[in-house]
């Protein structure tokens, strides 16, 4: 028998040593389709790791089911594969046992919002300090082409010969309606943009959700194409950056403007400047802003990628340890023997 | 004593000597019935007899008063020799209202104490509790000693130079009815006394006002004529040693407790609110101070799963449930079985499928706990026979578990749970060992590498430097843990995993058979029947039947020697609270015939059940 990898692959300890992109790789052969976007996220998220500063024994990848979640095989850290949808509640057990380890959860519009979606809702709303990065391809692809609950209503899947009855989730707008701390998305392809959302997802403190559309090119190829594609994306995404009016377009001609309770696109010329623009904040209080850019959708508006929402607040892991550090500093250190006379005791002689 | 007319040249109440008196105490869900019983008990234990103590609340938080559901009652066995059950049958009641004596009358021992409180018994109260007429009056009660004693009012009146509200001096009585028992059963009224003034610390008016009316319950029975005798139950002969009561939930927070000590590891303990488990939750949140971690989760799921995910990063991963959840826990289970986790999952099981019937016991979980889960999914099962045993069974699931990297189900139940008897408080050096082996060393360090004699794959936890791995639910190849699909290493594999927990049998104690090691009969019980079980056996064999018994306590694997002492009887009789599982089971496992005796009615077994059983058995 082979007795190749899953723990036997690279230098071992690395100390000091600068690490790359390679060390983060395992030595199993990725198993995803051929040109499958699920390649070019475990590519950018191999690249940004070794920049973390981080030794690599103490990242964990923690997935669930679907093809996404294949993803921590191919890593050459701690992994986890574990059942559909539950990935975040064993993150979160993981966290909370050792809140030194970088732990990050990769699912799926099925696993995540589907079967796992109670688990990502609590997971984002106690900020437990977790990267959650879903793959969101608008497809059940493991299964062989379900329709599923991001795809657009009306879609026609092998489980829905007369088109989908059902509405689709916005998975930004469930994670900040979950409270979530830090909000971005980004594109498989569009691997810079990638590179900088996940590298800001790691180092925020506290639950981070990364939305990447995600292309299926066997059973739902292209779903993107018409606003992410290398040839119209200028046009049609909108990069978020804080503290920058929402301007977009090739020409950098377009912008974003409030209208009364709603956003609407303007073109920018003499008489619409950028100082009519909406100011992105990221930081504020108030998640707002960052619903009504979560529901911008093509055709009619361009499609927001980048950090919607990055605010601070305690991370789960922190609190739970304060409590035990404050239950020692008034009680003591917990003493078995005193624990085990508490209460009501006698003596028999 | 100022409230009550000392009545002069009264004959001497005469002083009855019992061996066992069961007492219940019933109102309704406001009338403090739970705290009473509980004081009762703790003088009790101070008296020095041996007991057990069994409550019984309604599903319902706040039933309507005076209502048939909102009956809740408490009842204590005590003894100058060694019980083992809460009794069959009380023999005193004290029922504070007409819902409390409907519910509870049927239970009462022919010719049995009842004490009431005519105050509760009026037009409003009778018909809540659907008597057409009054069971006072009517004769229901011929067949029995009873007391009708107006507590409230004497209550009211004891208190009138008391300055608190009269809505609050009514809830003294049950105070009052405490205090007529101690009198009636012997009792020092003193720790109840210092009890009150700790309680009420801060209203000194209320200390005034329930001690007042404990004294004066006393009184009552000491100066009416109305009872003629009063009653010694005298010590019992226990071993020496510093004691306290725990109910089987305590016990089991309590031993998680200990065992992450003994371990030197945090117990992280998850779970989502269920009845009756939510008592372990509760107590363990309470334990920061040991560093132990209390996560609510969303759901049962995510309960099991952080509790894997805890187990995977080095702590002691615990779950607690019911029934219900262990069924939703059922796919995580296989996960921790597949990734070899040893993650531990507590059951107090309760009675029926779905909801049931959440308060009421039964252990019916058994075939659930063992087969389960989808495919061969092999885990270790435990199962406490009584309250205290809790506590031993809790440490012994996480030396099992974290041993033989294996989730283990510790199966409690409603009766174990909620039920009490006095704890002889072990000391520290009586506890079993629990020796983690992390896995540090990067030389030939493989995920699926078992330990040889064990069948353990090492635990290795992120943040070891060297060990990087990924484990899963999909099948893994011995050895390396890379994802297989060969059909011979799915076949190893699963060998491996069954002959794992199979070798946990050279590591559990032998059976012990109480009685003769051979003969007629033998009883064969598990849980928390072990009480009733054992009792029926010790009161036939001291009437020379042949019969004994053994009580199991390791439900997967058995103890090895127990196949040959179930061949060295003719017959084998199995109680159980369901419908015949462990006998079903031993049938399958042994290839002996097995009698079950099955009892699903929500209630533990009565001794007298068994004994009748065991009779008819013996008499075929």
């Amino acid at each position: 028998m082979s007795r190749q990898g899953n723990g036997h692959k690279g230098n071992g300890h690395q100390g000091a040593v600068k690490l790359t992109r390679k060390d983060f790789a395992s030595d199993q052969e990725v198993r995803w389709c051929p040109g499958c976007g699920d390649y070019s996220i475990l590519a950018q998220v191999q690249k940004v790791l070794p920049d973390l500063g981080i030794p690599r024994e103490k990242f964990v990848f923690v997935s669930g089911i679907g093809c996404s979640s294949r993803f921590p095989y191919y890593m050459n850290t701690y992994g986890f594969h574990t059942i559909h949808g539950r990935a975040p509640a064993v993150a979160t057990g993981i966290k909370a046992t050792n809140p030194d380890l970088s732990v990050w959860v990769i699912t799926g519009d099925g696993d995540g919002l589907s079967i796992g979606g109670n688990h990502l809702l609590h997971t984002l709303r106690r900020n437990v300090d977790v990267n959650i990065i879903l793959f969101n391809n608008r497809i059940y692809g493991l299964t062989k082409g379900q329709y599923s609950p991001t795809s657009e209503f009306g879609k026609r899947t092998k489980s829905t010969p007369f088109g989908s009855i059902d509405w689709p989730l916005n998975p930004l707008s469930v994670a900040l309606g979950a409270g979530a701390t830090f909000v971005a998305r980004s594109v498989d392809r569009d691997t810079k943009h990638l590179a900088s959302v996940l590298e800001r997802a790691a180092r925020h403190k506290g639950s981070s959700f990364v939305e990447v559309l995600q292309n299926c090119n066997i059973f739902n190829d292209g779903a993107f194409e018409p606003f992410a594609g290398r040839t119209v994306r200028d046009d049609r995404l909108l990069y978020l950056e804080h503290g920058q009016p929402l301007v977009f377009g090739k020409e950098r001609n377009k912008g974003i403007r409030l209208n009364g309770c709603r956003l609407e696109v303007v073109q920018l010329g003499e008489e619409i400047t950028e100082s009519d623009l909406v100011i992105h904040d990221e930081r504020a209080d108030e998640p707002n802003l960052a619903f009504m850019l979560a529901h911008l959708d093509y055709p009619e508006y361009p499609v927001p990628v980048g950090v919607f929402r990055a605010v601070e607040k305690p991370t789960y892991e922190e609190l739970l340890e304060e409590q035990i550090q404050t239950a020692i500093r008034r009680q003591g250190e917990g003493d078995l023997e005193k624990l085990l006379h508490s209460g009501y005791t006698w003596t028999v002689e | 004593m100022e409230t009550t007319t000392v009545v002069e040249e009264r004959p001497q109440p005469r002083i009855q000597e019992l061996e066992t008196v069961t007492i219940r105490f019933s109102g309704d869900s406001g009338d403090g019935m739970q705290l009473t019983g509980t004081q009762f008990t703790n003088t009790t234990a101070l008296a020095g007899n041996d007991l057990a103590t069994l409550p019984d609340f309604p599903a319902e938080i706040r039933a309507p008063a005076g209502s048939l559901p909102g009956v809740s009652s408490f009842q204590v066995c005590f003894s100058s020799h060694d019980i083992r059950t809460p009794g069959d049958q009380p023999d005193v009641l004290v029922a504070m209202n007409p819902a409390a004596l409907k519910v509870n009358l049927p239970d009462l021992v022919e010719g049995g104490l009842i004490i009431i409180n005519t105050d509760g018994f009026n037009e409003v109260n009778l018909k809540k509790a659907k008597y057409d007429s009054n069971p006072l009056e009517d004769g229901t009660l011929a067949r029995y000693r009873v007391y009708k004693i107006p507590i409230t009012s004497l209550t009211l009146k004891a208190l009138k130079d008391v300055n608190i509200p009269h809505k609050q001096a009514e809830r003294c009585k049950n105070f009052f009815a405490l205090g007529l028992m101690y009198w009636l059963y012997d009792r020092p009224i003193d720790a109840t006394l210092k009890w009150i003034e700790r309680r009420f610390a801060d209203q000194p008016e209320l200390i005034q006002a329930n001690q007042t009316a404990l004294r004066a319950g006393y009184a009552y029975g000491e100066a009416t004529e109305m009872f003629t005798t009063h009653y010694r139950v005298r010590r019992a002969a226990i071993e020496p040693g510093v004691y306290r009561n725990v109910t089987g939930n305590e016990a089991t927070a309590l031993g998680f407790v200990a065992a992450a000590q003994l371990a030197g590891r945090p117990l992280f303990y998850a779970s989502y609110p269920i009845t009756p488990a939510s008592d372990i939750l509760h107590a363990l949140a309470q334990y920061k101070n040991f560093g132990v971690k209390t996560f609510q989760a969303e759901d049962e799921i995510a309960a099991i799963c952080a509790a894997i995910g805890a187990a995977f990063a080095g702590d002691l991963g615990l779950t607690g449930t019911s029934g219900p959840g262990l069924a939703l826990k059922s796919e995580a289970i296989n996960l921790a079985v597949m990734a070899e986790l040893p993650v531990v999952v507590v059951d107090v099981q309760r009675a029926g499928p779905s909801t049931g019937m959440p308060t009421k016991t039964e252990q019916a979980d058994l075939l659930q706990a063992l087969f389960g889960r989808n495919s061969d999914s092999p885990v270790a099962v435990v199962a406490p026979a009584t309250p205290a045993d809790c506590f031993i069974m809790a440490i012994e699931a996480f030396r099992i578990a974290t041993k033989y990297m294996v989730p283990v189900i510790y199966l409690s139940d409603g009766y174990l749970g909620n039920g009490s008897e006095p704890w002889r408080i072990p000391s520290l050096d009586e506890l079993p060992r629990i020796e983690l082996k992390f896995r540090t060393d990067p030389e030939g360090f493989y995920p699926y590498l078992r330990d040889e004699r064990t069948l353990a794959r090492p635990w290795a936890v992120p943040g070891t430097p060297g060990l990087e791995h990924r484990i899963g639910g999909l099948e893994k190849e011995h050895i390396t843990g890379n994802v297989s699909y060969d059909p011979d290493n799915h076949m190893l594999m699963t060998q491996l995993r069954a002959e794992k927990v199979a070798r946990i049998a050279e590591d559990i104690p032998d059976v012990e058979v109480f009685g003769d090691p051979e003969g007629e009969l033998l009883v064969v019980g598990w849980g928390s029947t072990y009480g009733a079980i054992t009792s029926a056996v010790e009161h036939l064999r001291a009437r020379g039947a042949s019969v004994s018994s053994v009580h199991l306590r390791y439900l997967n694997p058995f103890p090895r020697n127990l196949g040959a002492i179930l061949s060295r009887f003719e017959k084998v009789l199995v109680p159980e609270l369901n419908y015949g599982q462990l006998a079903l089971v031993l049938r399958a496992r042994y290839l002996v015939e097995t009698i079950s005796f099955p009892k699903v009615k929500g209630k533990p077994f009565k001794i007298a059940e068994i004994v009748h059983k065991i009779q008819e058995v013996l008499e075929q």
